[in-house]
């Protein structure tokens, strides 16, 4: 299993404003690489490149050596799934619906999921945690929970590269870290995964490897300990920043402390 | 199930607890599992929909300014299946009959040619044609609402009544008779949806966003051109055919009508029938359904050309019916769930039983028929608001 970019390019209609401008990266199992970058850099675009949903790309995406351009969607949701943000959805349905469409290729193209597809949705489920809202409606859980059950539908679609859209947006504490906790099983269990987050200390706690995209180019790539510096934060985010090493146990982070400029809490 | 679960928690929790202890306790006893499910019995639901929806068509045929049994209905209905049975002249097919309807038999002579007549000429077309326009409406339009991701939508979201209204307005313009009348109106309305798709292949963006603006655009051209042959039609005979029409009705329904909308109908709700749980991934949209390996263009496709090919039979025979089609799938949601499995199927049932009886009410309300468009929404917009109450205060 493996997914290569080469020098990706894209711009929205026929503007010359390239979105994406020559970014190049690969992953393999088990990575859990961390996109980071400030809001509208081209994240989201480079996902909708690589889930194929945007073809009119200059540069090179393959999947397993596969240019995806000659895959059609149902090729590609074998082995890239897609999870969005989670928000608030038009139609209630009930968790299990939620997760049992991730099953979509397996189900007949005229048929209905049978016990056997229930039952993989089901132990999706418990597998996350969330086995106990089967029947409740995916409108009436809380964030943290229709992230999980996002990600439950994403893992019965049997897909190992997992593509998460900012999977801890409006999430309060205790889920982002519940829900990155899940994430970084994955990995480890060989999914492929590629997130986008906003908070750096995400990027050390959880990924193996980090990508710093600014005005459509990468301008880092490495382990997040590498690549992420007071410098690039600074440039990127306009934030003066601290990285602290810290142990605690047998465990050695790095931590990102922003110094708001040395002013410190107002007394 | 909720009376079950409070006496049990009130035997563990003290007595004067606070209730939100009880809730708890309530909720840390039960071991999931995935074979105990905690929903509705929509089994037993859909089986008294199906039952109202029987007892409705029966009780339709006794309903009417001819004043009729609700049992001389059913005997004459039956009568011509007993006639075939024995014409048939199978020994044991003859003996089933005679005991099955043996008590037929003896009854046999109640009715007159008078009754026989209204019962198949009359009431018979007209109620079978309640069914299948109802049930056409109301799964067109769960279908629209479904695809286009938002339940404000109704089954001529892309024209599809405005353009049969214009081609019905152009037959009778023209003085054609009531067979080309439908047929104007199912081309109208096919023309139109075809446009509108058409319109919006072209734009660029968001595809379902393009086709509700190029449906507003379609429809508001064939409305307009309905009204410019209202303006030039002859005042005295044409210009009240025109407008009846447009208020629909069904009181002129034939056996020819319920043949030709029927095998339309039946021929357009397989696909969306069949399609039913796909059409759950479609309400996703565009970008969430193509990453689980929906092919959302082709998928699209059969909903539009199915919804279109049902709704524009339906007016055709009908005239523009509102309302059944935008609040019929909203009754199945709060009946049903959300899931299409269960919503293509209830729309079905519960939409041909609702446009019946309010066709019922249509018939008998007034010494003049009232129009069908009107009464759908005197009866369906108080019950949607009631029921719109019950939903706000149970969630």
């Amino acid at each position: 299993m493996s997914l290569e970019i080469s020098h990706l390019s894209f711009a929205y209609g026929r503007r010359t404003r390239l979105v994406l401008d020559d970014v190049s990266f690969s992953v393999k199992e088990g990575d859990l690489l961390a996109v980071l970058g400030p809001n509208g850099v081209g994240k989201s675009t480079m996902f909708r490149c690589i889930l194929g949903f945007l073809r009119n790309y200059r540069g090179n995406i393959r999947l397993n050596g596969l240019d995806i351009k000659t895959l059609d969607h149902k090729e590609i949701a074998k082995h890239v799934a897609y999870i969005p943000q989670s928000t608030h959805p038009v139609f209630n349905y009930t968790v299990l619906d939620v997760v049992l469409m991730g099953l979509t290729n397996q189900v007949r193209l005229l048929g209905t999921p049978n016990r056997s597809h229930i039952d993989e949705a089901y132990a999706a489920m418990e597998n996350l945690g969330i086995a106990h809202l089967r029947d409740a409606g995916y409108g009436e859980i809380s964030g943290g929970e229709r992230q999980l059950a996002l990600i439950a539908r994403a893992l019965v679609q049997k897909a190992k590269i997992l593509i998460m859209d900012e999977p801890t947006a409006n999430l309060d504490y205790g889920n982002q870290f519940r829900v990155m906790c899940r994430i970084s099983d994955l990995a480890r269990d060989g999914y492929i995964i590629i997130l986008s987050t906003h908070n750096p200390d995400h990027a050390f706690l959880y990924a193996n490897r980090t990508l710093m995209i600014y005005g459509g180019r990468v301008i880092a790539e490495g382990t997040p300990e590498d690549v992420l510096d007071a410098g690039l934060i600074k440039d990127v985010y306009g934030v003066d920043v601290h990285i602290e090493d810290y142990e605690y146990g047998s465990r050695r982070h790095k931590l990102c402390i922003p110094i708001d400029g040395g002013v410190g809490k107002h007394e | 199930m909720a009376d079950a679960e409070l006496t049990g928690s009130s035997l563990t929790a003290p007595a004067g607890a606070p209730s939100e202890t009880r809730l708890q306790t309530a909720g840390a006893a039960s071991t999931p599992s995935v074979s105990d499910r905690d929903l509705p019995d929509y089994r037993l639901r859909f089986i008294l929909l199906i039952l109202a929806a029987v007892s409705c068509v029966i009780a339709s045929f006794a309903v009417g300014r001819f004043s009729l049994d609700v049992s001389d209905a059913v005997l004459i209905l039956l009568s011509p299946a007993f006639y075939f049975g024995v014409s048939l002249d199978i020994p044991v097919l003859n003996d089933i009959l005679y005991i099955l309807l043996s008590p037929l038999i003896s009854v046999a002579e109640t009715w007159d040619d008078a009754m026989y007549s209204v019962v198949f000429n009359i009431r018979l077309p007209r109620i079978l044609a309640a069914l299948l326009v109802g049930a056409a409406l109301s799964t067109a339009g769960a279908a629209y609402q479904g695809m286009f991701q938002n339940p404000l939508v109704s089954p001529d979201i892309l024209g599809a009544s405005a353009g049969a209204g214009f081609g019905a307005a152009l037959a009778i313009y023209c003085y054609l008779g009531t067979g080309a009348i439908t047929l104007f109106a199912f081309a109208g309305g096919l023309v139109a949806v075809g446009t509108a798709y058409a319109v919006s292949r072209l734009t660029r963006g968001n595809p379902t966003l393009g086709m509700v603006l190029a449906g507003i655009l379609v429809a508001s051209l064939f409305s307009a051109s309905t009204s410019y042959i209202k303006l030039v039609a002859d005042t005295n005979d044409q210009l009240p055919a025109i407008t009846y029409w447009l208020m629909g009705s069904l009181a002129g329904a034939t056996m020819e009508d319920v043949y030709f909308a029927g095998v339309v109908i039946v021929i357009g709700l397989i696909p969306l029938y069949l399609f039913r749980w796909r059409m759950n991934v479609l309400t996703l949209g565009e970008d969430e359904a193509k990453s689980m390996g929906i092919n959302t263009h082709l998928l699209r496709l059969i909903v539009i050309l199915c919804a279109t090919l049902v709704t524009a039979v339906a007016v055709s025979i009908s005239g523009i019916i509102g309302w059944v089609g935008l609040v019929i799938p909203h009754f199945c949601r709060m009946i049903f769930g959300y899931d299409y499995r269960r919503i293509i199927p209830a729309a079905i049932v519960m939409g041909g039983g609702f446009l019946l009886l309010v066709d019922n009410f249509a018939r008998t309300i007034a010494t003049t028929e009232v129009p069908l468009g009107i009464l759908t929404a005197f009866v369906g917009a108080p019950i949607f608001a009631y029921l719109l109450m019950m939903g706000g205060k149970r969630s």
